[in-house]
């Protein structure tokens, strides 16, 4: 038995439902952002992967996983930014504890 | 077969330590835990014969970001204790959505005839990886340094101090 496309897409759709769950469970915005991360390393498993199994001559899978790499670090940097900025003006990290906006 | 064992091993250290991160009661420990998990993702992009992209995910992924993630957990203390109830109330409704999305996705994924192709990846990766962003995929690279520097620019405004 080898090692086909679908074992790839199997372990990338667990490790994003992985992170999903981690979204809507965690309270704390930190580990939320720890969900997104893992979801798009799901999604970067599947890029590479069909690249290699669907369209081996081209590397336009690699491109796109470096490219979702790059928003990643950019999506970090802006998340943790808001969270410092959110802690440092409501004292909590807490999503469930802010509410300034609802009525 | 050793390149089963292998996909079965990387596999295991993906998801087990995911699995820590999403459930542990110590955001340290989940932090942590995020590690592993991106190492293991670096070697199924091995296993699938895409070293660059391995290479840049251990530099940006296990490096940079979790490294990232540490420093505003120590920063922005209070959120972190043991005793602190860390899930919300929606861990039943988690649970259905997640695994209903998940159950979904395998079996879309198991269902599907594929369009394989066979063929072999160019000898050297970095070399192509360096020709595709400078030829056709020369929008995408240009878009993603732009918005690498605006969101730069963006998080020193939003973190700094108010003067």
């Amino acid at each position: 038995m080898t090692v086909g496309l679908t074992h790839y897409l199997v372990v990338a759709a667990l490790l994003f439902g992985l992170g999903l769950y981690g979204i809507l469970t965690r309270r704390n915005a930190v580990a939320i952002l720890m969900g997104i991360e893992l979801m798009l390393n799901a999604a970067n498993i599947n890029l590479v992967a069909f690249n290699r199994y669907v369209a081996p001559a081209a590397v336009a899978g690699h491109v796109f996983a470096l490219v979702v790499i790059t928003l990643a670090a950019c999506e970090a940097a802006v998340g943790l930014a808001l969270v410092m900025a959110v802690y440092r003006n409501l004292e909590t990290i807490h999503v469930d504890e802010i509410n300034l906006m609802k009525w | 077969m050793g390149e089963l064992a292998a996909f079965i091993i990387l596999s295991a250290l993906t998801l087990i330590p995911a699995v820590v991160v999403v459930t542990s009661g110590n955001v340290v420990r989940a932090a942590m835990s995020l590690i592993p998990s991106f190492l293991g993702v670096t070697g199924l992009f091995v296993l699938l014969g895409a070293e660059f992209v391995a290479g840049i995910q251990i530099l940006i992924y296990a490096g940079a970001i979790a490294v990232l993630i540490l420093f505003v957990i120590m920063l922005t203390e209070g959120g972190t204790g043991l005793a602190i109830r860390q899930l919300n109330e929606q861990r039943l409704p988690g649970i259905v959505v997640a695994g209903a999305l998940t159950i979904g996705l395998v079996v879309l994924v198991l269902r599907t005839a594929w369009p394989l192709t066979a063929g072999t990846l160019p000898a050297s990766n970095v070399t192509a990886i360096g020709t595709a962003f400078l030829t056709d995929f020369i929008l995408a690279f240009e878009i993603s340094s732009l918005v690498l520097l605006v969101s730069l620019v963006g998080a020193l405004v939003i973190a700094r101090k108010e003067v």
